[in-house]
């Protein structure tokens, strides 16, 4: 396998488990929107399912993006495909 | 000549813009205690901020293809996230978005997860590629990457019909705030806000429009979140009220019980007395209130229509590289999120301060007389955002017999918390700024997919850098009219025709865009069945679903991107599938796009 083949297989595990980690909080939690409300689970004292909506799927979004940021940069740098810092 | 210097001063600029804008808001607030009138104080900081923006729009004129249409590709990735973030949050997030939650709750919240979750998809499907690729506009990578002038014209297509449904929507928000700010007629203030909005594009392109967006962004947080904390902290509610108002939440759950929502209702006849446009709560604050499908439906859209909605793509055109590109993503979400996070904040805060009987501000459960007398159920009543009936007669207000304009919740709620006027005016300031941002960059998202997609590389493609620019501008305000033109119609509501114009983009953009990057086998012929099909399914739903029709699957008016963009893809799988895999080039092409190295596929002036 080329190394540009290999570099492609990896982004693409990548991109799974980030559209993975997405699919959690933007659709499969909203499933349950009855069931958390009624969770236990009360961050900062509000239900969840309001916090989940106002706040934490959006602050989880924001880390994600990052998080998935630097990841795909150790990956480019891995394979020698980071950018020249003048080009 | 300042280009240079420019860019590396950024941060001291826009750090002294800062400085000045906060010392202007200080210098109105004496002058309100001096005596000031409230009109003036509006009409100061509209006018005000908004040639600032005409200033920055003059001195980032260009006469280089490269800086009209991408900036020069050197905006910073911080400030790049800034300006995308005015760039996303239209009139529709700032003027409307409280109001909707204050009203509707928890369903009407799909939306701030559909607005957020979808930078998810731009960041990891599209915008690093796209930016790898090197193009100006989007139909430009549909155009090269698919090949043929037809997969080009149609995503051209599809890109007007979008934008232009979104940018009508916010040159009436500008129109509105510009009608009471400035306390001229809606048909005139939606020209003066055109006026406003063309003169920070036309000479610079999307330089100018970086830089205006940016200084945008900074206007419109402050006056987002300042008279959040302000009046969390006069309540007492707390000092940092994201994190502080779970009581404030549980005492509006028991005071709605109190007040027999949802088991008092207003017969059909009383509610043809209110006026049109306002309403009354009916939705419980933060209970669950809708089905999951209907959460979900809608936040899939807005998510999917987010990551094909051309405005936001081309913004990550302006980076300095791919990498630039990818973090940008994470900073644009950081900057929406300090503003959605605090809407419900201010829903809550607004409705606490009108409901609760306990507090001094609160209306509900006070003589009907009493709440007529107050200066600023007047003033609102006025401008047709507040109304109250006596419906049972029995001289109190009920809960059911208050009702408010979606508008009056960002634009109002200042003042019912007796917060001093200079905070109106900032709000009616931050609120112009949110929509002449979008705005902007949806009238230079038309005329260049316009004029460099069809006028260059269709019609004309041996016009000189000079010709060309002269077409773009001039298509630029002819778009920018033609918008004016429908908004002064005032067909649809703001956020109806926002939501719709996402379903549109999702619709006909969203598969050829992420397959023409993860799917090497996609090709032309594929790509345009995609669009075309798309879009026009996507439009023959909406059209059947508003005649009457039943619809199917629970998708409604405002979720008819799930249809459109099912038969997109179907339509582009089989086709492709059916017809020629594309040639060896193209396919050299995607693999170029797939590393972050190397010259970009596109040439810097093409």
């Amino acid at each position: 396998m080329s190394k540009q083949q290999q570099h492609w297989e990896k982004t693409r595990g990548l991109l799974f488990i980030t559209l993975a980690i997405w699919f959690v909080f933007s659709i499969g939690i909203f499933f349950f929107g009855a069931e958390m409300e009624s969770s236990s689970i009360r961050p900062f004292g509000y239900p969840l399912s309001y916090y989940m909506t106002c706040q934490g799927s959006l602050g989880i979004f924001v880390i994600l993006i990052f998080w998935f940021a630097g990841r795909q940069e150790k990956i480019d740098e891995e394979f020698g495909f980071t950018e020249r810092e003048d080009s | 000549m300042i280009k240079g210097k420019f860019i590396d001063n950024l941060p001291k600029v826009y750090g002294i813009y800062t400085g000045g804008f906060l010392v202007f808001i200080i210098l109105m607030a004496i002058a309100e205690q001096a005596g000031m009138s409230a009109k003036l104080i509006g009409i100061f900081f509209v006018a005000f901020t908004v040639a600032i923006y005409a200033i920055i729009g003059y001195l980032s004129r260009t006469v280089q293809v490269d800086a009209y249409y991408v900036a020069g590709r050197q905006v910073p990735t911080v400030f790049n996230g800034m300006a995308t973030a005015a760039d996303w949050m239209s009139g529709a997030s700032f003027v409307a978005m409280a109001g909707g939650i204050y009203f509707k709750g928890y369903g009407y919240m799909a939306l701030l997860v559909g607005w957020t979750g979808g930078y998810v998809l731009v960041a990891s499907l599209l915008a690093p590629y796209l930016r790898k690729f090197g193009c100006y506009t989007v139909p430009d990578f549909i155009g090269t990457r698919y090949g043929g002038n037809v997969a080009r014209l149609s995503a051209v297509l599809v890109l007007t019909v979008a934008s232009f449904t979104y940018v009508t929507a916010q040159i009436n928000a500008t129109g509105t705030i510009a009608s009471v700010a400035l306390d001229i007629p809606f048909g005139i203030a939606v020209y003066v806000g055109l006026a406003s909005i063309l003169l920070c594009s036309m000479l610079g392109g999307m330089r100018a429009v970086t830089w205006t967006q940016v200084a945008q962004y900074i206007v419109l947080i402050i006056a987002y979140l300042l008279p959040v904390f302000w009046i969390s902290n006069k309540m007492g509610a707390g000092v940092f009220p994201h994190l502080m108002l779970a009581d404030e939440v549980a005492r509006i759950a028991e005071l709605e019980s109190q007040f027999g929502l949802g088991t008092v209702k207003n017969s059909a006849a009383d509610l043809a007395t209110v006026p049109k446009g306002l309403a009354g709560i009916t939705k419980a604050h933060s209970e669950v209130n809708t089905t999951p499908w209907k959460f979900i439906s809608l936040a899939v859209c807005m998510m999917a229509g987010t990551a094909s909605l051309p405005h936001v793509m081309m913004r990550y055109f302006t980076t300095p590289s791919v990498k630039a590109a990818r973090r940008s993503v994470g900073w644009s979400l950081f900057f929406i999120f300090l503003l959605y996070s605090s809407a419900p904040m201010l829903a809550t805060l607004s409705k606490l301060s009108l409901m609760d009987p306990n507090l001094a501000t609160g209306i509900i459960g006070k003589s009907i007389a009493d709440v007529q007398a107050l200066d600023w159920y007047q003033n609102w009543n006025q401008a047709n955002l507040m109304f109250v009936s006596d419906f049972n007669g029995n001289g109190t207000l009920e809960l059911n017999e208050f009702f408010m304009g979606g508008k009056a919740v960002v634009l109002a709620t200042p003042e019912i918390a007796g917060l001093p006027y200079v905070i109106s005016g900032l709000v009616a300031a931050g609120g112009m700024a949110a929509a002449m941002s979008t705005a902007d960059g949806l009238v230079l998202a038309i005329a260049n997919a316009l004029s460099h997609d069809l006028y260059y590389k269709i019609i004309d493609p041996k016009a000189e850098t000079a010709k060309r620019l002269i077409v773009a501008r001039v298509l630029l305000v002819i778009i920018g009219f033609a918008g004016a033109t429908i908004a002064a119609l005032e067909i649809q509501g703001i956020l109806g025709s926002v939501i719709w114009a996402f379903d549109f983009a999702m619709s006909g953009l969203f598969f050829p865009l992420v397959l023409g990057v993860w799917w090497k086998r996609a090709n032309a012929q594929g790509a345009v069945a995609g669009m075309l099909l798309g879009l026009a399914s996507g439009t023959a739903y909406l059209i059947w679903v508003r005649t009457g029709g039943a619809g199917f699957w629970g998708v409604t008016q405002l979720t008819f991107g799930i249809v459109g963009s099912l038969v997109s893809l179907v339509s582009m799988i089989v086709v492709s599938l059916m017809t020629k895999a594309p040639d060896a080039a193209t396919q050299k092409m995607v693999d170029e796009v797939r590393v972050p190295s190397g010259k970009t596929v596109l040439g810097k002036q093409h």
